[in-house]
């Protein structure tokens, strides 16, 4: 019987979340720790786009892992074990939201600017020019030196704060975290090309936060 | 392909998400335009940028709290056993 089990597990769930459960079912306090330690600052960014203040959005990580370890027995492994927090997580935080006046239903957001485009139009050469879409001038080359500061983490780190709502939460998600573009699309429940488009958005847009940046203070270096 | 549908399918192209074609023109497009080429080279940057954020954390007391109620949830299981 446990070997019909098993095999049918194998299809959705990866082994390492196997032993992650079955650790955790056996009371392995390593492994809840660094599964805690793992997950919560990710988690923490994605309550704040639900509720009001920094102390309620930690009350909201903690209320999931509390609510994660009463539904861990009955775990199905539907989704990958982190889906499944982070789908616990975004309801806690909902919930908190609407007691805190401040609901942002994630898929029912107004779509923010996702129709715009990656680049400043423009940058690129009009109908009546040579080469209608091409670069007017090449992006300018990034200085290798600059990309190893720590403002320039600073930069990004502000770019993607400054993002609309589900272009931070995507990016976030995707490139801060390193979930799949699977994963999140099932987490926020929005089709694989929404996720794309929100993706692409926001990184075209901290691309561009970068850009200014980096070539601002190379212009200061040649004025010098 | 013009540059300014090069820039729309980069994070496409990335996640190998563009047809056979669409992807052969791409490519294509990279190797003759040095703007495109350096767009995409910048755009990796980005992404890795984005990768080596550092990470937040919740609170000592936070992770305090959970650790003992790990530990709690567990006795309480196994009372209920017993
Ligand atoms: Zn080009």
């Amino acid at each position: 019987m446990t070997l019909v089990l098993t095999e049918r597990y194998v299809a959705t769930v990866s082994a390492g979340d196997r032993d992650l459960v079955e650790a955790l079912l056996a009371g392995d306090e390593t492994a809840f720790a660094s599964l805690v330690d793992g997950w919560s600052g990710s988690m923490l960014r994605l309550a704040r786009s639900h509720v009001p203040s920094e102390s309620v959005a930690e009350e909201v990580v903690q209320e999931t892992w509390l609510a994660v370890l009463r539904g861990l027995p009955s775990f199905r492994a539907e989704s990958s074990l982190r889906t499944w927090v982070y789908q616990i997580l975004l309801n806690q935080a909902k919930t908190r939201g609407v007691r805190e006046r401040r609901t942002v239903p994630f898929a029912s957001l107004v779509s923010d600017d996702e129709d715009s485009p990656s680049v400043d139009p423009t940058r690129f050469q009009g109908p009546g020019d040579p080469h209608p879409g091409g670069w007017r001038a090449f992006p300018e080359e990034w200085p290798e030196h600059s990309l190893l500061s720590r403002e320039v983490l600073d930069v990004v780190r502000r770019a993607v704060a400054a993002l609309p709502e589900r272009q931070r939460v995507v990016v976030s998600l995707r490139d801060l975290d390193g979930q799949s573009a699977e994963e999140v699309a099932t987490l926020l429940d929005i089709s694989p090309g929404n996720q794309r488009v929100l993706l692409h958005r926001g990184r075209s847009t901290v691309r561009a936060h970068l850009e200014r940046y980096l070539t601002d203070s190379s212009e200061l270096e040649v004025a010098r | 392909m013009r540059c300014q549908e090069f820039v729309e399918l980069v994070t496409s192209y990335l996640e190998g998400d563009l047809p056979e074609g669409d992807r052969a023109e791409f490519e294509r497009h990279m190797e003759l335009c040095p703007g495109c080429e350096r767009y995409l080279d910048q755009f990796r940057t980005t992404m890795t940028l984005l990768g080596s954020l550092p990470a937040e954390s919740i609170s000592v007391s936070a992770r305090t709290h959970l650790l003992e109620a790990f530990a709690g949830w567990r006795a309480g299981e196994d009372d209920g056993r017993a």
